[in-house]
C-alpha cells in the first residue's frame, strides 16, 4: 500500500483515464426493467462492474403502525451488500455504511415520489448489490427509481445518480476503485431530478477547493443527465413492447424478453444464494 | 401525540416568520447560537469536552487503545466515532442499539475529521504491521435542542485537541502516564444548515428542524478546504443554494474555531 502510493500514478494522461475513458466518461451502463416476478416493479442494472438489483413492494400499509404518518407515505429503500460482493467476505450483518447509505437514499427518493397522496403507506424498495467497484450507491438509488417508475408510483421525476470526484488531482466523472484509491481521492456521490436539476443527494468526503467544487459539481450534473436518458429508454423500451400486442408474433422483438427472463431467474438464484 | 401537535404549531411559527427572513429566537439567518465548551470532563479520558450550543448539549471522550492495524493500511492507525443519542436526552430518543440517525451523525463527524487529514494515521502506527493506536471517540447527547451535528463535531474536535497519547511499555499501556499530545494540523468545523422554506438557516433549533424540508452540513478547514458534505432530509438543493451554505460555513467556522 505505501509503495503503491509513492510511486507517481498519472490518473489522466493524454486526456484518457487508466480505464481509457475520458475525464467526463461514464463506465457502460445497462439497466433492465421488470426482472422479478414477485415485485411490484424491478430493475437490474450493470454499471462497470457494479451489478445490482432492485425490487419494490407497495404501496402498502406501513407497519409497525406507530411508524404510519397520516400525512405521507414512507419510502424505505434498504441498501444491502451481498457477501461475496466485495474483495473480502462482507460481514452479512448490516453495516453502518449501509444503514447511512439506506437513509439517505431514503430521503433522496421520498423527495421524487408523490408521498403525500398514499398516507399511512410504505413504498419499501430493497436493493441488492451482486458486485460492486466503487459508486455501487449511484448505482443502487439509479436502478431504485426505475423499480419505482416499473412499480407505476407517481414521481415527480426519476432519481439519476452518479459519482464525481478528483484523482491525481483531475476532476472526473464516475470515479472507478482505481481512482478512489488516489491518495488525494475525493469522493461525490450525488443525485438529482434532471428536469429541475434539484440535488436530492449529496455526499463528499476527500480534501478539495471550492473552484474544483464547482467544476465537480456541474461535471456531476452532465452526468446523472447521461444515466436519466439510459434509464428512460429502458423504460421506454419495456413499455413500448407492452404497448404493441402484435410484436409477440415477431420474433426479433419476443428474443430480447426471453433473455430478459432468463437473467432474471439467474439473479435471483444468486441472490437467494 | 399532543406532543406532535405542539411541534407542528411551533414548525409552523418557524414557516411564518422564514417569510420575512426572521426566526423564532431573533437571529440571523447565518449566526450560530451561543457555543460553550468545557475542556476535560473526565479523568479517565484520553480527552474529552462539553459542548453546549444553545440548549443542545453533548459530551465526547477519547479513548486511545492498542489495536492491530487493517490488512491494507499496515502502518496507519485509525479512528472511530459512536453517537448514543441517549433516552435522557429528549423523549423522541429511546433505550437500544443506535438507530440511523445516530449511525449518520456517527459518521458524518467522523468524515469531517478523518478526510480533513487533521490526523496523520501513521503517526498513529507503533510497529507497522502489528501494533497502532485506535482512537476511539464515543460522543453523547445529553440534550436535544437541534442541530446535534454541529454540536457533536465541535465536542470530538475538542476532545482531541486535548488528548494525551498513553505511554506504551512492552506493548501495554502504562495507565496514568503519557507520551505526549495527539498531533492535529487541521481544525475541521462542521456547519449545518436548515432549508426553510426557500431560506437557508444556519445552526437549526429543533423546532426549525421541524420544520425544514433539507438539510446540509459540510466540513471546513482554515485553508479553505471543504472536507466532507452531507445531504439529508426529503427534499432537495439548487446548485446555488449548496453554494450559499458552502460560503456562509467558511464563514461561520472561523467565528467557531477562535472558540476552541
Amino acid at each position: 500500500m505505501a509503495s503503491k502510493k509513492d510511486e507517481k500514478i498519472e490518473y489522466v494522461k493524454n486526456g484518457k483515464r487508466l480505464d481509457g475513458r475520458k475525464v467526463d466518461e461514464l463506465r457502460p451502463l445497462k439497466i433492465e426493467v421488470g426482472v422479478l416476478d414477485n415485485a411490484d416493479g424491478s430493475a437490474y442494472l450493470e454499471w462497470g462492474q457494479n451489478k445490482v438489483i432492485a425490487g419494490v413492494f407497495g404501496p402498502k400499509e406501513a407497519l409497525p403502525k406507530h411508524t404510519q404518518d397520516p400525512y405521507k407515505a414512507r419510502v424505505k429503500f434498504i441498501y444491502r451488500m451481498a457477501c461475496f460482493s466485495v474483495p473480502d467476505r462482507k460481514n452479512p450483518r448490516p453495516a453502518r455504511r449501509e444503514i447511512e447509505i439506506s437513509k439517505v437514499c431514503s430521503e433522496a427518493l421520498e423527495r421524487a415520489v408523490f408521498i403525500e397522496r398514499f398516507p399511512n403507506s410504505s413504498i419499501d424498495v430493497f436493493v441488492e448489490i451482486l458486485d460492486s467497484n466503487a459508486g455501487s450507491r449511484a448505482a443502487a438509488l439509479t436502478a431504485a427509481s426505475v423499480a419505482l417508475a416499473d412499480a407505476g408510483i407517481p414521481m415527480r421525476d426519476l432519481v439519476a445518480s452518479t459519482g464525481v470526484g478528483k484523482a491525481g488531482g483531475e476532476i472526473i466523472l464516475d470515479l472507478n476503485k482505481a481512482e478512489e484509491d488516489a491518495p488525494d481521492a475525493v469522493d461525490i456521490p450525488i443525485a438529482i431530478m434532471p428536469r429541475t436539476e434539484e440535488i436530492v443527494l449529496l455526499q463528499m468526503d476527500g480534501l478539495m477547493t471550492k473552484a474544483e467544487w464547482k467544476k465537480a459539481k456541474e461535471l456531476g450534473i452532465k452526468g446523472c443527465k447521461q444515466v436519466y436518458e439510459v434509464q428512460r429508454e429502458a423504460l421506454r423500451k419495456k413499455y413500448e413492447a407492452a404497448e404493441k400486442p402484435e410484436a409477440k408474433k415477431n420474433p426479433e422483438a419476443e428474443k430480447p424478453k426471453a433473455e430478459e427472463k432468463k437473467t432474471a431467474a439467474k439473479k435471483s438464484e444468486k441472490v437467494s444464494k | 401525540m399532543n406532543e406532535n401537535v405542539l411541534w407542528d404549531l411551533k414548525a409552523d411559527k418557524v414557516n411564518g416568520l422564514a417569510k420575512q427572513d426572521k426566526r423564532v429566537d431573533q437571529r440571523a439567518l447565518d449566526e450560530y447560537r451561543k457555543i460553550e465548551i468545557t475542556k476535560n470532563i473526565s479523568e479517565n479520558a484520553e480527552g474529552s469536552a462539553n459542548v453546549k450550543l444553545g440548549l443542545s448539549e453533548v459530551v465526547a471522550g477519547v479513548k486511545m487503545i492498542l489495536g492491530e492495524p487493517y490488512p491494507d493500511s499496515p502502518n496507519k492507525g485509525t479512528i472511530s466515532v459512536g453517537t448514543e443519542l441517549l433516552p435522557l436526552a429528549s423523549e423522541d430518543f429511546e433505550v437500544g442499539p443506535p438507530r440511523p440517525e445516530a449511525i449518520e451523525l456517527a459518521r458524518v463527524v467522523d468524515r469531517g475529521i478523518r478526510e480533513s487529514k487533521t490526523l496523520d494515521f501513521k503517526d498513529l502506527c507503533i510497529r507497522e504491521g502489528e501494533k497502532v493506536w485506535i482512537c476511539f471517540i464515543d460522543m453523547y447527547v445529553l440534550n436535544n435542542d437541534g442541530n446535534l451535528f454541529d454540536a457533536l463535531g465541535i465536542a470530538a474536535l475538542s476532545a482531541l485537541l486535548e488528548t494525551k497519547i498513553p505511554k506504551v511499555e512492552d506493548d501495554k499501556i502504562v495507565k496514568g502516564e503519557y507520551a505526549g499530545k495527539l498531533k492535529l494540523s487541521r481544525k475541521p468545523i462542521l456547519s449545518t444548515f436548515a432549508k426553510v422554506g426557500n431560506k437557508l438557516f444556519a445552526d437549526p433549533t429543533l423546532a426549525e428542524e421541524k420544520a425544514q424540508t433539507a438539510r446540509f452540513s459540510v466540513s471546513t478547514s482554515e485553508d479553505d478546504y471543504l472536507c466532507a458534505f452531507q445531504k439529508g432530509v426529503s427534499g432537495g438543493f439548487s446548485g446555488s443554494e449548496i453554494d450559499s451554505c458552502i460560503e456562509m460555513a467558511f464563514k461561520s467556522s472561523k467565528e467557531i474555531r477562535k472558540q476552541l
